[in-house]
């Protein structure tokens, strides 16, 4: 093996990359935009959206009720809501999200109140529509009060303590460590995208360095040269894996500034240091520690990809090679964000979800060193049979020489 | 020197099976020999030339190029080899004086002796003006010269051309003519392959009729034409090959 003419290669690849405005972008640029944008744009945004349906006094229906006074004139009187007349498409007009939701008070409603009979009050709404959500939130937030609030004038009436219907309270704390709960609610989108930026980031340079060389006509000129063709894959693979790790590297350094920053902002909107999203903390451990579970990973794909467009006769048919597996890399990836999905010694196994998952753990602030070990090993493996393949297909004419 | 001993290519392919691009051809070209291979699309001269480079290995037989055998030792001749083509090309984005530092370095030549041949040849070659400039950059007339500096950064022995004046103007072409003219005065072993029947009767001491493969009279020129009784180039060449 000579390292100088593997580094002779790595050299003149990596000056040729960084001179193509492609791999520039998906290198540099992509990482660089994508964590602040994720992070800070998102987030900001979403909380502003939360605000405005927060912030708007919905409008309901209210459906009977006429033989209820009492209840009527409150319903009127209360600001967390808009009254608008009744009618009988109020489904539709939920629906249609011209009003957020109704209320049906029973027949002779204040009347058994009063009498202490059990009735129904039924609310309308649009399932999973936030707006929605909110008015039926404020219309059960009211009935809830008028029910404890009789319940308490009941008990009263009758001399009887007011804590008979309320014995006991429950109380849930959180006892896990802010970081953690932070990697609970947001801590499976970050791997995510840094293992598919990692992906991306080595995507343009393999495509370049082996379909891009046959389609310029460039690869019979370097095949003239003594440096055996073992040496010339592995000089190409180099190049292809820095620039992966590069992408990495800044798409963690850059999601650990958007971060902070995302924090300060997310802090001054809402004023609620209690808010899960600033549990969120990241520490330089944790960064070092997904740096290192990602580098095998990093290995894997900087092979495949260059073993898949090494098949390719052109840039064109090695896009059409690697875009499907785009998606078989973001299926595990996303496999691990559901819930209930816990890294397991069989699911270290398998490639992508396994470092997804423990990369999770990790920002989550759990070092389970076994498993990560058995996935640093079985990346590492899979890295290695991508490299050998790759370093085989180099030798076969059928495939340098495809016409 | 060049000796093909009986070298066989065979592809496969899928629609037609297996095919045989080169079939036992023998032919020899001496140091200061200037050899032609003659033949029209397809007949398999690009094949038997990339098999002389080392890019393709034989399927049958072997040859020795600069005393090396290309199946046994393929590195030591790509080392002794200088291998120009119309599909050999630049790499747009490096710059001409990157592109044959690059293959000098690729060659084992220390960074002293390189400087040393990069300024004789980009000197002699008269490329001093754009030795800075992207190959993408570069001119037809140009990139032919990165390419003959390429070629010869490492003095090679042997000097093997495939088609090289194929889709260049006059101009170009002529830079190419002259240079192969050049290495046979450096008396270096010359082996081109073409179908331009000018380019032949200019510069070849010896000459392979090749044709589906096989290599059907082989010469000098004189040889030929007494040989089949014709003077006119294309006119012989057409007879070999409906013969």
């Amino acid at each position: 093996m000579s390292l100088r003419n593997i580094g002779i290669v790595y050299r003149k690849e990596l000056i040729d990359s960084l001179r193509d405005r492609r791999t520039l972008v998906s290198m540099i640029v992509v990482p660089l935009l994508v964590m602040p944008l994720l992070t800070i744009g998102l987030g900001v945004l979403s909380i502003a959206l939360f605000g405005v349906a927060m912030r708007e006094v919905p409008q309901v229906m209210v459906l009977g009720g006429e033989d209820s006074p009492g209840v009527m004139a409150e319903l009127r009187k209360t600001k967390d809501f808009q009254i608008v007349p009744a009618k009988p498409d109020y489904a539709e007009e939920i629906s249609d999200k011209t009003i957020r939701a109704a209320v049906e008070i029973p027949g002779d409603f204040e009347a058994k109140l009063a009498a202490g009979e059990s009735s129904t009050v039924k609310i309308y709404m649009y399932e999973g529509e936030l707006k929605s959500g909110f008015g039926a939130d404020r219309l059960q937030k009211f009935f809830r009060e008028l029910r404890d609030r009789s319940i308490r004038e009941n008990l009263q009436a009758r001399n009887l303590p007011e804590n008979l219907a309320h014995p006991f309270d429950i109380l849930e704390t959180n006892v896990a460590p802010p970081e953690k709960v932070g990697g609970a609610v947001l801590g499976g989108l970050v791997p995510y995208f840094i293992i598919l930026l990692c992906l991306t980031g080595a995507m343009y340079p393999a495509m370049d360095l082996t379909a891009g060389e046959k389609e310029r006509g460039t690869i019979e000129t370097l095949l003239c040269s003594p440096v055996s063709r073992t040496h010339l894959v592995i000089g190409k693979f180099l190049t292809v894996l820095t620039a992966s790790i590069a992408t990495a590297i800044l798409a963690i350094t850059s999601m650990a500034l958007s971060f902070g920053v995302g924090k300060q902002m997310l802090f001054n909107i809402t004023k609620r240091a209690s808010d899960p999203a600033l549990q969120i903390t990241i520490t330089g451990k944790g960064l070092v520690s997904i740096f290192f579970v990602v580098l095998p990973l990093a290995v894997f794909f900087s092979a495949a990809l260059l073993a898949l467009s090494l098949f390719a006769k052109s840039f064109k048919e090695a896009q059409s090679y690697i875009s499907p597996l785009m998606i078989v890399v973001v299926l595990p990836a996303i496999a691990s964000l559901l819930p209930g999905v816990e890294l397991t010694p069989t699911l270290a196994l398998i490639p992508v979800l396994n470092t997804s998952l423990v990369s999770k753990e990790i920002i989550g602030g759990t070092f389970h060193w076994n498993l990560i070990a058995l996935i640093f090993l079985s990346s590492s493996v899979y890295a290695g049979i991508a490299i050998a393949i790759a370093v085989k297909l180099f030798q076969r004419e059928d495939v340098l020489f495809r016409t | 020197m060049i000796e093909a001993l009986h070298l066989v290519k065979r592809f496969h392919d899928k629609k037609r099976g297996t095919v045989c691009a080169v079939n036992d051809v023998s032919f020899c070209c001496r140091q200061g020999q200037i050899y032609g291979l003659l033949g029209a699309n397809g007949a398999g001269k690009t094949t038997t030339l990339r098999m002389l480079a080392t890019i393709l290995t034989p399927s049958e037989g072997t040859a020795i190029v600069a005393g090396f055998d290309v199946v046994k030792n393929p590195q030591m001749v790509r080392t002794h080899v200088g291998f120009l083509s119309a599909a050999t090309a630049l790499y747009g984005r490096l710059t001409a004086l990157e592109m044959v530092q690059y293959f000098g370095r690729l060659h084992g030549l220390d960074e002293l002796t390189l400087r040393q041949r990069i300024d004789e040849l980009f000197a002699r070659l008269e490329m001093n003006g754009f030795r800075d400039r992207r190959c993408d950059k570069l001119s037809t007339g140009m990139k032919q010269k990165v390419s003959i500096a390429r070629t010869l950064v490492h003095d090679p022995s042997v000097m093997i051309f495939d088609e090289p004046t194929m889709g260049l103007d006059v101009m170009a072409a002529r830079t190419i003519v002259n240079f192969i003219k050049e290495c046979r005065a450096n008396d270096k072993t010359v082996v081109f392959s073409t179908h331009v029947m000018s380019e032949v009767e200019k510069l070849c001491d010896r000459i392979g009729i090749i044709h589906d493969g096989k290599l059907l009279a082989e010469g000098t020129l004189a040889d030929l034409r007494s040989q089949f009784g014709i003077h006119d180039l294309e006119e012989l060449f057409v007879k070999v090959v409906e013969s």
